[in-house]
């Protein structure tokens, strides 16, 4: 075997700032001299002293494992793990603060399906383009341009400006050309998230044959764990930017999902945010927590909060997202009781029944939400969700649609009345 | 902290063979050079985007080019050249404002796009790794493309005036726009750096850039100074441009001696801009 990427002791540093965000305005600096020249001068003296407020947070902390020659490797862990700073030191994007990797061979990396296409340019242009900034020769893509164009399925518009493309199209001429990539080493983010499923089922399909050509050696980041367990042999768990497993997939995998459910259950209520304490949020089905939802009943969602002072504009209720992050629907316990828009100190237990055979099957996530409006939001920094799976009705006949985006949010929950007229 | 990232050659490390070697680094190195040149389809590939997009309707591409120029000079040449009665080194005032302008106007758009092209090009900078400086330098080139046209307004203008240029002028082109190069991308670069970090200096560059017209003599010539002509001569665009003249429409000899002092200060420029460029490259992605 041999050792195709070699990572040594990467360590990467952030600096969190705790009164700015993003990035700095000269004017305010400026404003901070003239107007609080003392202030400004204490926070310099605290800098170059290292005791400034700024917090130190580190993405990656000592990250040690080695890559040999044509294994695929999953990348996994929970979102702010570390997955994606550890990819963008590998590719170079941005330089560790501690640690080194040897990196044998031609890479390339695919971050993003489609960087730096432009749109006035036409789809073969941009082929060439992009082509040439993931790393391709020209030679490269034209001797490939073909099976690219092929491979993406809109021959017809390949001479139209990529502005005219529906974002279907885009995304497919954009993996297309990404497929096409031949380095040695390969790093992959998340791209597979993009197109419908019909289409991510052929980037899959593509995946599993380019993993499978002799020598390629694969880096693959995903919070799909059907791809990863699909492609990947062996994978890489990190926590909190450490690694903490790097092992046969399957291990990987069942140790994930089993401290993520930890996590999940261990939601240490109760939790304060000035005038409210939550006690409890939970979903149940006929009186049982869970989170495996069947269709054909209702489902519950209780929360139990108190608030300690008399509150104006008061509202508590849910929103409630799909897998695509998309609210759906949300739902104020003050949408049909205005009087408890002014709410008196107190302890409270609110339940909501969703009713069944209401939402589509699929993967959903409730996010509690309290606030008084136009004043001040609670539980935003540290949100408080639950996910949940709900199943098709048993007696629900199912298409099984490829086309996701045609599917609908909501189930109509009557038959339709048919008469056969001759 | 910072990034090598070394291409290197099997040859010179035939024990480990490794051909990337990713680490924290503090200082330019000429690995980053050789870094460029192995780069270098890319930066053709951002020239022909930029070049492409900008003349795929190729006769308003070109009218564009050449209205701009053309129009500052209809009004310079009014408002100073007839109003205000601006001396021109014995030569029509058009023509003499037009060939300070197409210099420049190669510098000034070159510095103002080198200031914001990291910020500008940021969805592709924080996907993919490639050497940074290809931008500014890619922005550059697309620039001489729009300078090459708009310059047929000034063989235009030498043949209606009844010029014609020395054997030195024409040959100084070439290394007229290379200073006017080094010096855009050096200011620029610098004023980059302050760009990403201070992201409201954008605004007011553009002011910026527009006043430094007024100390670089286009619409004067540097003889106006009189005893301080050499302070004028300290800005590298002045030697650049007075050069021009002289070799192109026979005002002047040309200053060997001011063009070779604008020459170096545009190089140490330069090489001030990439060094201080490579410090924010490292971590602008991170704060993006």
């Amino acid at each position: 075997m041999e050792t195709v990427i070699s990572i040594k002791g990467i360590g990467k540093k952030y600096k969190i700032f705790h009164k700015q965000r993003g990035y700095v305005a000269l004017r305010d600096v400026i404003s901070s001299v003239i107007f609080k020249p003392f202030s400004y001068a204490k926070g310099k003296a605290k800098n170059i002293l290292g005791r400034s407020t700024k917090e130190i947070f580190w993405a990656l902390k000592d990250i040690n494992f080695d890559v040999q020659k044509g294994e695929v490797i999953g990348v996994i862990g929970r979102n702010g793990a570390g997955k994606s700073t550890l990819l963008k030191i590998l590719t170079g994007i941005t330089p560790p603060t501690t640690g080194e990797v040897r990196i044998k061979g031609k890479v390339a990396s695919l971050l993003e399906v489609g960087t730096g296409f432009h749109p006035e340019l036409t789809g073969k242009e941009n082929i060439f383009l992009n082509g040439a900034i993931l790393g391709m020769t020209k030679k490269e893509t034209e001797s490939k341009l073909n099976q690219i164009i092929e491979f993406s399925g809109i021959e017809r518009f390949i001479d139209t400006p990529v502005k005219r493309y529906s974002s279907g199209m885009y995304v497919r001429l954009a993996f297309s050309v990404a497929a096409h990539l031949e380095p040695d080493i390969l790093l992959v983010d998340e791209v597979l998230a993009v197109g419908d499923a019909e289409f991510q089922k052929k980037c899959l399909g593509k995946m599993d044959e380019v993993t499978k050509t002799a020598g390629r050696t694969i880096l693959f980041v995903s919070h799909n764990m059907d791809a990863i367990s699909r492609l990947c042999k062996k994978t890489v768990l990190l926590e909190e930017g450490e690694v903490a497993m790097f092992d046969d997939t399957d291990k990987v995998i069942a140790r994930y999902l089993q401290t993520k459910q930890e996590a999940a259950s261990a939601t240490p209520f109760p939790v304060t945010d000035g005038e409210v304490t939550v006690r409890d949020f939970s979903i149940s089905q006929e009186e049982k927590q869970t989170n495996e939802i069947a269709g054909e009943k209702p489902l519950n969602i209780r929360m139990d909060f108190s608030i300690a002072q008399k509150l104006q504009s008061f509202r508590a209720g849910i929103f409630i997202k799909n897998s695509l992050g998309t609210v759906i629907t949300r739902s104020f316990v003050q949408d049909w009781d205005q009087t408890l828009e002014s709410i008196e100190p107190g302890t409270y237990a609110a339940s909501l029944t969703i009713p069944e055979r209401l939402l589509r099957p699929g993967e959903y996530l409730v996010e509690l939400k309290i606030f008084c409006s136009g004043t001040r939001g609670y539980f935003e920094n540290q949100r408080i969700e639950k996910d949940f799976t709900l199943h098709s009705p048993k007696d629900f006949n199912e298409m099984q649609s490829k086309n996701t985006t045609t599917r609908g949010y909501f189930l109509i929950p009557t038959e339709w009345n048919i008469q056969k007229n001759g | 902290m910072s990034q090598l990232i070394a291409t290197q050659k099997e040859l010179h490390k035939p024990l480990t063979g490794w051909t990337k070697i990713i680490r924290p680094k503090k200082t330019f190195s000429l690995e980053d050079l050789r870094e460029l040149w192995t780069y270098r389809e890319l930066l053709y590939f951002f020239a022909w985007r930029d070049i492409k997009v900008k003349y795929k309707q190729t006769v308003i591409g070109i009218a564009w080019a050449i209205f701009q120029p053309s129009m500052a000079m209809v009004v310079f040449s009014f408002v100073f050249g007839k109003l205000a009665n601006l001396p021109s080194d014995g030569t029509p005032y058009p023509i003499f404002v037009y060939s300070g302008l197409l210099l420049w106007q190669f510098f000034s758009s070159s510095l103002s796009d080198a200031s914001t092209t990291l910020v500008s090009n940021a969805s592709i900078v924080t996907k993919v790794y490639f050497p940074r400086l290809l931008l500014p330098i890619a922005d550059s080139v697309t620039k001489l493309v729009d300078t090459f046209f708009a310059s047929l307004v000034l063989i235009g203008l030498m043949i209606y005036y009844g010029y014609m240029p020395s054997l030195t002028g024409i040959l100084i082109i070439p290394f007229l726009f290379l200073i006017s190069f080094m010096a855009a991308e050096g200011a620029g670069l610098i004023l980059s750096a302050i760009n990403v970090k201070y992201r409201d200096v954008r605004y007011i560059l553009p002011y910026f850039i527009q006043m430094l017209i007024f100390i670089t003599p286009v619409i004067y010539p540097t003889s106006i100074a009189g005893a301080y002509e050499w302070v004028l001569k300290l800005n590298p665009m002045a030697s650049v441009i007075e050069s021009a003249r002289a070799g192109l429409l026979g005002t002047a000899l040309i200053d060997w001696q001011s063009l070779a002092v604008s020459a170096t200060i545009s190089g140490l420029l330069f090489i001030i801009g990439v060094i201080v460029f490579k410090k924010t490259e490292r971590y602008f992605a991170d704060v993006v």
